[in-house]
């Protein structure tokens, strides 16, 4: 019975090709959409979600100068108002794990003929633990390293590259950083893009001491423009945040009310944040694309409203000869949902297609999951149903010798 | 369920149908009693708008009369709901029309099956039993064909065979040879005098005296209302008795 029913079916989408395509084409472009919509907003997530975990967990960041502009002011990390005292006191307070200050700039690299602008990075060796980053090959530097400002270097993987090529192994071998000879001592780990888009494999890292006399020269000794602050769990985050704030405005002098010299971010939230918004955009892309996918619904009904009234003889006949109600309201719906699944996973076709012809053009990054094809599959087969059965129900309410006098 | 004990398959009493219109009620058939036995040729006849059409769209369980009783088989029908209509449609009466009535898309052999997939009917017992008909009427090697590939003639023989399918006990035909030649005609009065000759009832609307001269039994219809009723000939029935 359901075979004959479905034979009939695919006979009577046979009997007029291009309505049919047509029809389907709504579908196929709907499902396109949603499940290449799908894979690039879950491409998107799952970029983000890498850049936060390659990020470290639970982190503040202490910036100098005032929170808010206002007036003529130099950006925030600018004024160097922090110092290394202040991220050893930093150090001691409840719930705080781990405490380095950093002290950032740009530099011209040279090795032998080569040379890189890259962004110099001069920390303590706790920051290695705090972003959780290991070393490919050698090992990092120590305190007595920070203690007598030795002149060796961590070296990041598009650096090493970009100065070394694919042939030398940078181990050992002395660059020269602005005038100063350093030792290369480690290979640092590829992390990738951060959330900003910065590649973070092109970066040198030297202890702090060393950045502050050889490479950035003239400051105030030990001022720092940042410190990363890692707190031991998400649930005292809330708390960290607080002491830091008064822990500074104490050492800084600030009375209550008056402007700080500094600012604490809660770079995890930021983080989070910034998840949800792609989230967002994910969900925003995905409901878009779902639109298209009801317009092919209406399309389907369009039709199959048109191909009742046509085919009102042959519901005559078939009545005639005995077939009820429900037989004719499910030789209609099957119609529909036929058509519907057949352009849905023609859509699908299209749609796996497009993400990969995205993912090769852009080299971005594009996941295709069989839980977006399946959604989509169950969808567009609910939407067959779903506008199928009112032109089914319309066609199966026919009176017999009206529908056999058409 | 009433049970009327007697041999007739057909039994109506006192049935009338109205349409309501704007321009008030217009009564199309009037208190109309007649009694068809089982293995009866009935020839039903009338000028245009004489209510013979509605009356065998009634018979065929097709319409419902608007007051009266209908029998059919013994069986009350005037009050069942649609699902038991077409049960009765597709098991108990086979239904042969002026146009044939045939699906245009679908092969002749998949037509006379039609009626089966309404019965649950496997696909394998379908196509034996439609070749089979087509066989009967003589059109077993066109199985394949399409309904437009073959003459009006051959077209009304596939749509007997669909009508014999079930092997129904009744065939209600409209105008069976309205569309057809005389020779085609006779022909086909042929094939349903041997399907009398089986012991199959078989009712006939015509407007043509030849055709209606291959029934046992003439009855003509005139504003609603049946005018005369003529036994013609002996019923194969009544040979048997």
């Amino acid at each position: 019975m359901f075979s004959a029913m479905f034979g009939e079916a695919w006979r009577a989408m046979g009997a007029n090709r291009l309505r049919t395509f047509l029809t389907m084409l709504g579908m196929v472009i709907g499902v396109g959409a949603v499940v290449l919509m799908m894979a690039i907003g879950q491409g998107a997530e799952d970029s983000v979600k890498k850049s936060i975990s390659s990020m470290g967990s639970n982190l503040f960041i202490v910036l100098s100068g005032p929170p808010s502009s206002g007036g003529a002011r130099s950006a925030s990390g600018n004024a160097a108002t922090l110092n290394v005292k202040d991220a050893n006191a930093m150090s001691d307070l409840d719930g705080v794990i781990a405490v380095a200050p950093l002290s950032m700039g740009n530099a011209q690299v040279i090795y032998a003929g080569n040379n890189w602008n890259t962004a110099i990075l001069g920390t303590s060796p706790s920051f290695l633990d705090i972003r959780s980053w290991s070393l490919l090959d050698g090992y990092a530097f120590g305190l007595s390293d920070m203690r007598s400002a030795t002149r060796v270097a961590l070296i990041g993987t598009t650096t090493a590259h970009s100065l070394f090529g694919d042939d030398v192994d940078p181990i050992g071998k002395t660059i020269r950083i602005k005038a100063s000879p350093f030792t290369i001592i480690g290979i640092l780990e590829s992390k990738g893009q951060s959330l900003d888009g910065r590649d973070q494999d092109d970066t040198i890292i030297v202890p702090l001491s060393t950045a502050q006399r050889k490479i950035f020269g003239n400051q105030i000794p030990g001022s720092v423009r940042q410190i990363m602050v890692q707190a031991e769990s998400d649930k005292v985050m809330g708390m960290v945040e607080d002491n830091l704030n008064s822990l500074l405005k104490q050492r800084h002098n600030i009375r209550e009310g008056a402007e700080q010299d500094f600012s604490v971010r809660n770079l995890t939230a930021l983080a989070k944040s910034a998840a949800e918004t792609t989230k967002t955009m994910s969900l925003l892309l995905g409901a878009i694309a779902s639109v298209s996918l009801l317009v092919g619904g209406i399309g389907i009904m369009n039709i199959m409203l048109v191909s009742v009234t046509e085919r009102t003889r042959e519901i005559g006949i078939r009545m005639a000869i005995g077939a009820r109600e429900r037989n004719i309201l499910l030789q209609f719906l099957l119609e529909a949902v036929v058509i519907s699944i057949v352009g849905c996973l023609i859509g699908i076709a299209i749609g796996v297609g497009g993400a990969i012809l995205v993912k090769n053009l852009t080299e971005a990054s594009i996941i295709i999951s069989l839980n977006a094809i399946t959604l989509a599959f169950t969808v567009a087969t609910a939407v067959g149903v779903f506008f199928g059965f009112y032109p089914a129900k319309k066609a199966a309410k026919l009176n017999p010798i009206e529908a056999l006098r058409f | 369920m009433t049970t009327v004990l007697s041999k007739n398959v057909i039994s109506v009493s006192h049935l009338y149908k109205e349409y309501y219109t704007d321009a008030g009620t217009f009564s199309v058939l009037k208190d109309v009693n007649i009694d068809i036995e089982a293995g009866d040729f009935v020839a039903i006849m009338g000028p245009s708008g004489s209510g013979k059409s509605t009356f065998m769209n009634i018979l065929g369980c097709l319409d419902k009369p608007s007051k009266g009783d209908y029998f059919l088989d013994g069986q009350t029908v005037a009050n069942l709901e649609n699902d038991a209509l077409a049960n009765l449609r597709n098991k108990t009466i086979g239904f042969v029309f002026q146009g044939f009535n045939l699906l245009a898309r679908s092969s002749l052999v998949d037509n006379v099956a039609l009626p089966l997939v309404y019965s649950g009917v496997d696909k394998d017992e379908r196509t034996a039993r439609a070749l089979k008909l087509l066989e009967k009427v003589g059109l077993a090697k066109h199985s394949a064909s399409r309904p437009n590939q073959i003459s009006g003639g051959q077209q009304q023989r596939v749509a007997i065979a669909r009508a014999l399918i079930n092997n129904p006990r009744l065939i209600l035909a409209d105008e069976p040879t309205g569309n057809l030649d005389t020779t085609t005609s006779h022909e086909i009065m042929m094939l349903f005098n041997e399907l009398n000759q089986d012991g199959i009832t078989v009712v006939l609307v015509t407007h043509e005296q030849d055709i209606a001269d291959h029934a046992s039994r003439q009855i003509k219809f005139v504003d609603g209302s049946i005018v005369e009723d003529v036994r013609t000939k002996i019923s194969h029935s009544q040979e048997r008795h």
